[in-house]
């Protein structure tokens, strides 16, 4: 039981990045490898904070004047976090666009059909 | 052969971060720098939210950055989307009374809640990013409830080059005034006020024009010949 | 506490593995973004709010956004 309660979050996000993996590598799909895209992203994401976590911390901001400071979690993931979020969209928008121009030019999004049909 | 593959390589990676995260205790602290930003965040930047000072002021360039791979994506998909041949012209359906009218009704209000929470990016959780999310998600609902509106380009395209062209023009004014980029050159005033903290509301205002603006162009591209 | 952070943390990977099995795409899209809804919350209790509220609206709508104007420019269904 205490193993699950220090572990629990790990987990999560491990298990999130190997089922984002397993997606990108067996699926034909071409826009299911971009959902597992994705997912891959929020797994890295939710593990990066789950690091800079501190027990029984509080988060870290100075509502009232006389706030105790001694224990407030770490501020640094959060900003990388939320750079890298905004990021993971902007890549997601652009891998769309081009799905979309391939589909256009080869009417199928089968990845098998549209490496034979290059040949 | 290749789905026995690729298990095999989800194997490997697993046992791989298995070994590795036994050695990160959690709930422990970790760094030194955490420390010092929270405890000399107040008095060297003036403001309480100390997210926001370490993304706007101790980084403020990787967040130059992050605006400018934004940019490159919506240029990009602009470029890719606008060689298309075939424009097939879709008859609109309307939407029902109650959807053309609530949503009329909801715009205004979601546009003032997105500007209050970039506005308030140094006092309370919240800032530019989070603040453009949500405009852009109010622009959303105009294009699935009144459909036939769309935003000028014109508008758009200028807002968000003004936001960009704003964040850079603070960073050499600091440069001007003081000796490095994005030096903090306006008056600190006390802690927890709206007029606080030098140019971080400033720049919190320019990147949530930029990203509001940038979101709702790449969903007006992605609808556009559909 | 502890059994409300488990019970969400199998949720989430439930709606991942349906993400994965799924043949209609728009399904697929719909249990990402409940993939990650429930990221937000869990931000939420590891105490960072600015991260939870940038997770809730960028990853829960407008990514599903997108993905379903996509997918209404090419198939729906997967082959």
């Amino acid at each position: 039981m205490s193993f699950l309660n220090n572990y629990i979050y790990y987990i999560g996000a491990f298990g999130l990045i190997l089922i984002g993996l397993y997606i990108i590598l067996v699926k034909h799909n071409l826009i299911k490898v971009i959902i597992g895209l994705g997912i891959l992203d929020t797994g890295v994401n939710l593990f990066l904070i789950s690091v800079g976590y501190i027990t029984k911390g509080t988060a870290p901001i100075f509502s009232k004047p006389g706030i105790d400071s001694e224990r407030m979690v770490d501020p640094v993931p959060q900003a990388l976090v939320l750079t890298a979020i905004v990021i993971g969209v902007a890549v997601l928008a652009l891998a769309l666009s081009l799905a979309i121009r391939l589909y256009q030019h080869y009417r199928t999004l089968n990845l098998r059909k549209i490496r034979e049909q290059r040949w | 052969m290749r789905r026995v593959i690729s298990i095999l390589l989800l194997i490997i990676v697993a046992l791989g971060i298995r070994l590795s995260l036994t050695k990160i205790p959690f709930g422990t602290p970790k760094t030194k720098v955490g420390r010092y930003y929270i405890e000399e965040g107040i008095e060297e930047t003036g403001a309480v939210n100390i997210v926001t000072s370490v993304v706007v002021s101790y980084r403020g360039f990787d967040t130059l950055g992050e605006v400018t791979i934004l940019f490159i994506a919506a240029i990009g998909l602009g470029a890719v989307l606008s060689t298309v041949g075939e424009k097939t012209v879709r008859e609109i359906e309307p939407a029902s009374l109650v959807l053309y009218t609530g949503c009329r009704l909801l715009f205004p209000l979601i546009l003032i809640f997105g500007t209050y929470i970039f506005i308030h990016g140094h006092l309370t959780p919240g800032g530019g990013f989070q603040g453009g999310a949500i405009i852009a998600s109010g622009f959303l609902l105009i294009y699935l409830g009144c459909r036939e509106r769309r935003i000028s380009r014109v508008a758009s395209n200028l807002a968000e080059s003004l936001g960009g062209l704003a964040f850079v023009v603070i960073g050499l004014l600091g440069l001007v005034f003081g000796g490095y980029f994005l030096l903090n050159f306006l008056p600190k005033g006390t802690a927890n006020t709206l007029f606080s903290a030098g140019i971080i509301p400033i720049i919190y205002i320019a990147i949530g024009f930029k990203v509001g603006s940038e979101l709702a162009g790449i969903i007006d591209n992605l609808i556009e010949e559909s | 506490m502890i059994f409300v952070v488990s019970f969400l943390v199998v949720l989430m990977l439930v709606g991942a593995v349906a993400a994965s099995i799924f043949r209609d795409l728009i399904s697929a899209v719909i249990a990402a973004a409940l993939v990650s809804l429930i990221a937000s919350i869990l931000f939420y209790f590891l105490q960072a709010p600015d991260v939870a509220m940038a997770e809730a609206a960028i990853g829960a709508a407008l990514t599903a956004a997108i993905f379903i104007i996509a997918i209404r420019r090419t198939k729906r269904y997967e082959e």
